[in-house]
């Protein structure tokens, strides 16, 4: 992607996350109220965020690749099972990954 | 959560300030990585400043997925800050540019702080502590990763990608974790599964576009039970 392309897609982007908030503060409470909206919302944030840990640790371009990413995960989801902060996690999932490459996986 | 006056609201908005302005540091980095320049990372963190939003962002575009594709997943990341719009605005009274600046501040942990208050000048008070002490920490702590990012060179020597899935594992944990979890954690595994089945035949961005569809039709369709996840628990991400 161009670095112009990129300059629209960011700008565009946060004027969207912008506008989102603008709006909660300017409708009517009980509008947003309902509880099949808060439910929704909340599960189309768990899709996304799961999805992209799905993308980001186990594909390669349109491959899907087992690498030395997935034991960084799982050293992350073992911190997290024992509630080690964000930024532990996120080192320690790196160190994994840069341990193992530098011993010879991919 | 109660608090004696002032100065314990400001304490407890400082403090989660740092602790979520720290990891400003892994964004920086991981923006650089996928390919962003300093000043567009920079200005992903100042004017879009939602945390979920900004790494969806440039983990789409880091895939190689379309423009049209990150916005969309970052505006989808970005709706629960529409949500807390209507808990903390009746609380802070503001109108005109402030509430401007109030939206822009709206995030996680502004709301989370203010709507945990007994008082109403103790809510506005931790509301504007917690969304302004978050912005400049967070601003300051992607410049440094940033800069760190762009020193390192090859990500893959130092497993930045795969801190880039811990940090989304990071992001949803709260959220599918604990005896509430069941309704989120089956959507997580069928996000998983859709994205991963996709992922050979589509265009980069559009597998993780259509897991949260299949979210809007469970959350839409499927019947509720007391045993689901709302926005309103405020599971503490990034901002």
């Amino acid at each position: 992607m161009s670095p112009t392309a990129t300059w629209l897609a960011v700008i565009g982007a946060s004027a969207v996350v912008y506008a989102l908030k603008v709006v909660g503060h300017l409708v009517p409470e009980h509008w947003l109220a309902k509880p099949r909206v808060a439910r929704t919302a909340a599960l189309v944030t768990v899709a996304l965020l799961s999805a992209l840990v799905a993308v980001q640790a186990a594909t390669t371009g349109k491959e899907l690749v087992a690498d030395a990413r997935l034991p960084a995960l799982a050293v992350a989801a073992v911190a997290l099972v024992l509630r080690a902060p964000f930024i532990v996690v996120v080192v320690l999932a790196a160190a994994t990954a840069a341990g193992l490459r530098a011993l010879g996986m991919a | 959560m109660r608090f004696d006056g002032r100065r314990a609201v400001v304490r407890t908005s400082i403090s989660v300030a740092l602790a979520t302005g720290l990891y400003g540091v892994s964004f920086g980095a991981l923006s650089v990585v996928a390919g962003l320049s300093t000043a567009q990372t920079m200005a992903l963190s100042l004017l879009m400043f939602s945390g979920g939003s900004q790494f969806a962002f440039i983990g789409v575009l880091g895939a190689g997925g379309a423009a049209g594709a990150a916005i969309a997943t970052a505006g989808l990341l970005g709706a629960r800050n529409g949500l807390y719009g209507p808990q903390v605005a009746p609380l802070l009274g503001v109108h005109g540019g402030r509430r401007l600046l109030a939206a822009q501040l709206t995030i996680d942990e502004s709301t989370a702080v203010a709507t945990a208050q007994t008082s109403l000048d103790d809510a506005r008070t931790g509301f504007w502590w917690t969304g302004a002490g978050v912005f400049v920490l967070w601003n300051a702590f992607t410049l440094l990763g940033a800069v760190l990012g762009d020193a390192l060179g090859d990500p893959r020597r130092y497993g930045l990608d795969a801190a880039a899935a811990a940090a989304f594992l990071a992001l949803v944990w709260p959220r599918i974790s604990g005896p509430t979890g069941t309704v989120a954690r089956l959507v997580a595994g069928g996000a998983v599964l859709v994205a991963l089945a996709l992922t050979p035949f589509t265009p980069a961005g559009v597998p993780v576009l259509v897991a949260a569809a299949v979210a809007i039709l469970v959350g839409m369709l499927a019947p509720l039970s007391p045993d689901e996840p709302t926005t309103s628990e405020h599971t503490g991400d990034v901002p």
